[in-house]
């Protein structure tokens, strides 16, 4: 019997032939922490006596989720974390760099490696072909210090999806149709594995938006295979050298198999308070929106920008719908500005803030007044996510976010194309 | 054996039901942060929790985000394990590292106020009010040591490494 992509990735890295249920002890390639997470983590490393880090080039620091810091106690948090780095040559990513995800794509993550992250969205490197997931502070400490962690080998899913996307409809549609279709805990401590003439296809962006959207499934990581889509991304960000091709076995065992034809999709949204809580954006019509949010670790890609220049050109916000956009990292902001999509946002009335989380986490920039209802392209939408317990979350793909500014109420974007 | 009374929750208590972001700012000061646990779900509970009591939930406890302060302060207010039937991957493994302890059984038969009775190396469940007994699935090897060391840090500081062989 062959292996899927989670069982062949573990048996690697562990040097052994591993199969679902197994529980390896992996040797860590990356292992990264936000400022939430990493403060705690700090404290628990001191506790445990280990003062050594295995491998400071491979442990990062993302100062994202508080970027810039609108407190006085985060900012002695941030301290904490900014001496910590510089002691011990690890990396930091501080404030207006961008969000720990993006960054980990763009610069670090390549097939076949195994990388723990404390944020849950750690996921979204399974795009690359890496064994990603989400840990919690004590877990990513010890990763760092010993430069291993355990996992057991999950369970896999195979998703096949075929078809062509109709106009309008994207990843991210296809991404809250899988989670409504799996539910919020249906593929819990499983691995999604992504494959299928539409995912041959699609762009890495699109992938990122897939993989990243799998922790709302439950899984523990969301895997792709590391094709041409793949070698092409990493020769663009230099790490060309880093590519191998990587796959399941024709003949893996599977758990489920899920199969989906994306051409029958439409634009998708989430309603309160569930991700797994979908609707079609047509059958909201009429539902309004103070304010919309485009951005985050899971739509706010230079293609994701692209999408929302264009439909903005040329048109304004409805006024009485705030409209904030953040783009993921410093360089999808730069490239957004040099390709003039950010003078289209200011002109079509959008705030737009330094990169990072932004509203996402409920901190600051955004925080929605009681009552208020947001369309966000974010992955969740939980009571009280983004600061107030009394306001209501819809989550959408950036175009029916663009749409739905624009109309002031929840739009299918096929309206305004 | 753990004895206490049970605090009923729902289906789907995110870690922003158990620790919201707007608290963000207080993960560096967690007495503080811990005043506010499921306060947006239960704002008394907090107040009425006693030491070796129960939250006992529905399916997915604990999904979304990987904030380990949501078992950290669960366990600062007393809470001695939580019941449910299903707990999120990252919530599991982190009450587990900070030395929570997790029961998974069918939590329909118990209600809220009900007295229980833990036993966690059998992996009992004993409603007391009720008279009836429930069985938790079982954990891997590495996790019930873990649970034995009282958690992750002193498992490691104990052993150095990981030892599952």
């Amino acid at each position: 019997m062959g292996k899927t992509l989670a069982e062949k990735i573990l048996s690697q890295n562990s040097g052994s032939d591993v199969r679902a249920g197994d529980i390896v002890i992996a040797k860590v390639d990356l292992a990264f922490l936000q400022d939430g997470t990493a403060p705690l983590a700090l404290r628990q490393l001191a506790a445990s006596g280990l003062e050594q880090i295995s491998n400071p080039k491979r442990l990062v620091f993302f100062i994202d989720h508080a970027s810039p810091s609108p407190t006085r106690e985060l900012s002695n948090d941030h301290a904490l974390v900014r001496d910590f780095a510089a002691k011990n040559g690890a990396q930091l990513c501080d404030i207006g760099e961008g969000i720990c995800h993006q960054i980990v794509v763009e610069s670090y993550a390549n097939p076949g490696e195994v990388i723990v992250g404390a944020d849950s969205h750690t996921v979204t490197a399974g795009a690359l072909g890496a064994f990603a997931t989400g840990m919690g502070s004590s877990d990513v400490a010890m990763a760092i210090a010993l430069g291993r962690t355990w996992l057991r080998v999950p369970e896999s899913f195979k998703v096949v999806v075929g078809g062509s996307f109709k106009e309008g409809v994207y990843a991210k549609d296809l991404s809250l149709h899988l989670i409504g279709v799996i539910g919020a805990d249906g593929a819990n401590y499983k691995a999604l594995e992504f494959c299928g003439p539409t995912i041959d296809n699609m762009n890495m962006s699109g992938r990122f938006t897939l993989a990243n959207m799998t922790v709302e499934a439950g899984a523990k990581v969301g895997l792709f295979p590391s094709d041409d889509s793949t070698r092409r991304y990493l020769e663009s960000r230099g790490r060309g050298d880093r590519f191998h091709p990587l796959g399941p076995d024709p003949d893996a065992d599977y758990e489920q198999i899920i199969e989906i034809d994306v051409t029958a999709l439409e634009p998708t949204v989430s309603m309160p308070h569930a991700v797994d809580n979908v609707a079609l954006a047509k059958d909201l019509k009429g539902e309004k929106i103070q304010q919309v949010f485009i951005g985050t670790c899971t739509n706010g890609r230079l293609e994701d920008m692209a999408i929302v220049a264009k439909m903005l050109k040329g048109r304004k916000r409805h006024p009485a719908t705030r409209l904030i956009i953040a783009p993921a990292s410093r360089e999808v902001l730069m490239a957004a500005m040099n390709a003039g999509y950010i003078t289209d946002f200011l002109e079509a009335g959008a705030t737009v803030l330094p990169p990072g989380c932004g509203p996402c986490v409920g901190i600051h920039q955004g925080v929605l007044g009681d009552g208020e209802r947001c369309l966000s392209t974010a992955n969740r939408n939980f009571r009280g996510r983004m600061g107030n317990p009394q306001s209501f979350i819809y989550l959408g793909s950036p175009a029916t976010a663009a749409a739905t500014a624009i109309a002031g109420e929840i739009t299918d974007p096929r309206e305004l194309l | 054996m753990l004895r206490g009374r049970a605090f009923k929750f729902g289906d789907n208590i995110s870690t922003d039901d158990i620790t919201p972001g707007r608290w963000f700012h207080l993960r560096s000061n967690l007495p503080e942060l811990a005043k506010h646990l499921l306060e947006d779900v239960n704002p008394d509970f907090v107040s009425q929790v006693k030491p070796g009591d129960f939250i006992v939930a529905g399916r997915n406890f604990g999904l979304g985000s990987s904030r380990e302060h949501a078992a950290v302060i669960i366990k600062m207010a007393g809470v001695s394990a939580i019941v449910a039937k299903s707990v999120a991957r990252i919530f599991f493994r982190n009450a587990i590292n900070v030395g929570l302890p997790v029961l998974i059984c069918d939590s329909d038969k118990i209600e809220d106020g009900d007295e229980l009775e833990v036993d966690l190396k059998g992996g009992k469940v004993k409603n007391v009010t009720t008279g009836s007994e429930l069985t938790s699935g079982k954990f891997p090897e590495v996790m019930l040591s873990i649970i034995d060391e009282g958690g992750l840090i002193p498992y490691i500081k104990k052993h150095k490494d990981f030892d599952i062989s």
